[in-house]
């Protein structure tokens, strides 16, 4: 276990929706070695978000335990914490949502390099221009605004304000799942490209089976709070045990056809 | 944007009117070098008599023309002035609150439940009248009973911003609390406050008034408060004394409020459109 670069454990987290207790997590347990991909896949609802929101400390579980490099991440606080997030990243999944509507690109990007002391001031322009050449676009967008560009370089910008601080592990919470096809293939290869260049771990969030195909090197399926399956991706889709499983494979039958091909 | 606030009829006439308070404030001092609480003529002077004197004067042989053009330096300065403070102060409450939440709110809120519970022209009133009447203290004093408003907006903003997913983003790539409440939170919680500046601009010109007309203003300025207060005396032998700055009064919330509602026009065509 101390090889792991995250593990969670027990993670339990319960909202109250209308006076009405309910549990979003109900012990939840995974781990992610480094350099892996891990996706987590369920329907709406199961609780995938609320793992990631939980492992970014953007909600506080009730209980679980979640250790990142050997420390106990919940343990952290204040300074401590923000300097942890240097090395733990996160890509939403609507990047409009997800930055400032008054922020350019280059104030984007050069935020977490400010923050975390990555380049000194003068050198971040030219920071800048090289994450935006490593995520595939053109250093001259750096002036836009978040609203001028397109959807699919708007997620490229967030990969590129993620990676920013050389992070070990990105969360991705259906990072690619609002792009279209094409746009979302190209984006698919970038992150298996810096995978690969840096030893990334992903802990890859989504319900379309075909990304969890195409990234991941192990599945955990959720549903209703847990985690119900474990497994290669293979055998998740090719032999599903689980219920939820099932209906994931079965609700996909993009994938079954292009497999045929 | 520009454009579009130019379009509408209101928006043009306020912002005339407004221009021409502006020129008359900013040329006050070369159109009328003189003092404007000195004596100028003949006392209770009717208008249109002496041309070089063309409003006449009032019980004191002061001129009134001179009261008027120096008079709307002191309403736009004070206007201007404390509907300022009291937006800053309120949007800087509002946010903290809104922002850090828990007790912190709580206190917050109270306090400005405190304040908003004394009508804001007592308040003035009271706080004039134990700090002395000078232009500073005026200014504060209107901004005492002016800055809940701004702060209740920011709050309520504040509180549906802190859920969106760019404040998620931020706290994700470590950026410390403080800086999230007033550089990504603030400037997006700003417009529906900005929209109520003009309210709050008309309401200090009109608070400001109101204090002169009670001899509560800055006794070395001229104001039109004070001049309608000085030509209440003599209300039925010579109205224009009380009506001349009367009118500038209206004109000048007038112009407030139309450039205040173009100005909230024009940026929702902007935004349907966008």
């Amino acid at each position: 276990m101390s090889a792991d670069l995250l593990s969670v454990s027990g993670l339990t987290k319960r909202f109250s929706r209308g006076g009405k207790a309910f549990a979003a997590l109900d012990g939840v347990d995974f781990a992610i070695a480094p350099g892996e991909t891990l996706a987590l896949v369920g329907p709406s609802g199961s609780g995938k978000s609320t793992v990631a929101r939980c492992i970014l400390r953007l909600v506080e579980p009730d209980a679980g335990k979640i250790r990142f490099e050997g420390q106990d991440l919940l343990d952290l606080r204040g300074a401590a914490l923000r300097s942890m997030r240097a090395r733990l990243q996160m890509v939403f999944q609507d990047p409009l949502a997800a930055f400032n509507p008054r922020a350019t690109v280059a104030r984007l990007i050069n935020d977490p390099l400010r923050i975390h002391d990555v380049a000194r001031r003068a050198e971040r322009p030219a920071a800048i221009a090289s994450l935006l050449e490593r995520v595939g676009l053109s250093p001259d967008l750096a002036t836009r605004h978040v609203h001028e560009i397109s959807g699919g370089q708007r997620q490229r910008v967030a990969i590129a304000r993620a990676i920013a601080t050389k992070p070990r592990l990105i969360v991705l919470d259906e990072a690619v799942s609002a792009l279209d096809v094409s746009v979302r293939a190209d984006v698919l290869k970038l992150l298996k490209a810096l995978q690969d260049e840096d030893g990334l771990a992903y802990l890859f969030i989504t319900h379309d089976l075909g990304v969890v195909r195409a990234v991941a090197d192990r599945v955990a399926v959720m549903d209703a709070g847990r985690i119900v399956e474990q497994g290669a991706p293979s055998q998740i889709i090719g032999a599903p045990s689980s219920a939820t499983a099932r209906a994931l494979v079965a609700a996909a039958p993009r994938l079954l056809g292009s497999e045929t091909v | 944007m520009s454009r579009l606030f130019l379009r509408s009829p209101e928006a043009v006439a306020g912002t005339i009117i407004l221009a021409l308070l502006v020129a008359m404030a900013l040329a006050a001092p070369w159109l009328f070098p003189r003092d404007p609480l000195a004596i100028a003529g003949p006392a209770m002077l009717p208008p249109f008599q002496d041309w070089t004197i063309p409003l006449g004067t009032d019980r004191l042989g002061r001129d009134v023309l001179s009261g008027l053009f120096h008079g709307a330096r002191t309403s736009l300065a004070v206007g201007l002035a404390a509907a300022a403070t009291s937006i800053v102060v309120g949007v800087l409450v509002g946010t903290i609150a809104g922002f850090a939440g828990g007790w912190v709110d709580e206190v917050l809120m109270r306090v400005t439940d405190a304040f908003q519970t004394v009508p804001g022209f007592l308040l003035a009133l009271a706080f004039v009248s134990v700090a002395g009447p000078s232009l500073g203290v005026v200014v504060v004093a209107i901004a005492l009973g002016a800055w809940t408003q701004p702060a209740r907006i920011t709050r309520a903003e504040v509180l549906s911003i802190r859920e969106r997913d760019y404040v998620a983003g931020a706290r994700v790539i470590g950026m410390h609390p403080a800086e999230i409440a007033f550089r990504e939170v603030l400037p997006n919680a700003l417009p529906p406050v900005l929209a109520l500046s003009s309210v709050i601009v008309a309401a200090a010109v009109l608070t400001e008034a109101a204090l002169s007309f009670l001899g509560l203003g800055d006794p070395n300025r001229v104001t039109w408060g004070g001049m309608i207060a000085e030509g209440r005396a003599v209300l039925r032998s010579a109205p224009f004394l009380s009506i001349v700055p009367g009118i500038a009064l209206v004109l000048t919330v007038l112009g407030v409020y139309l450039v205040g509602e173009g100005a909230v026009e024009a940026s929702a065509v902007k935004r349907g459109n966008a």
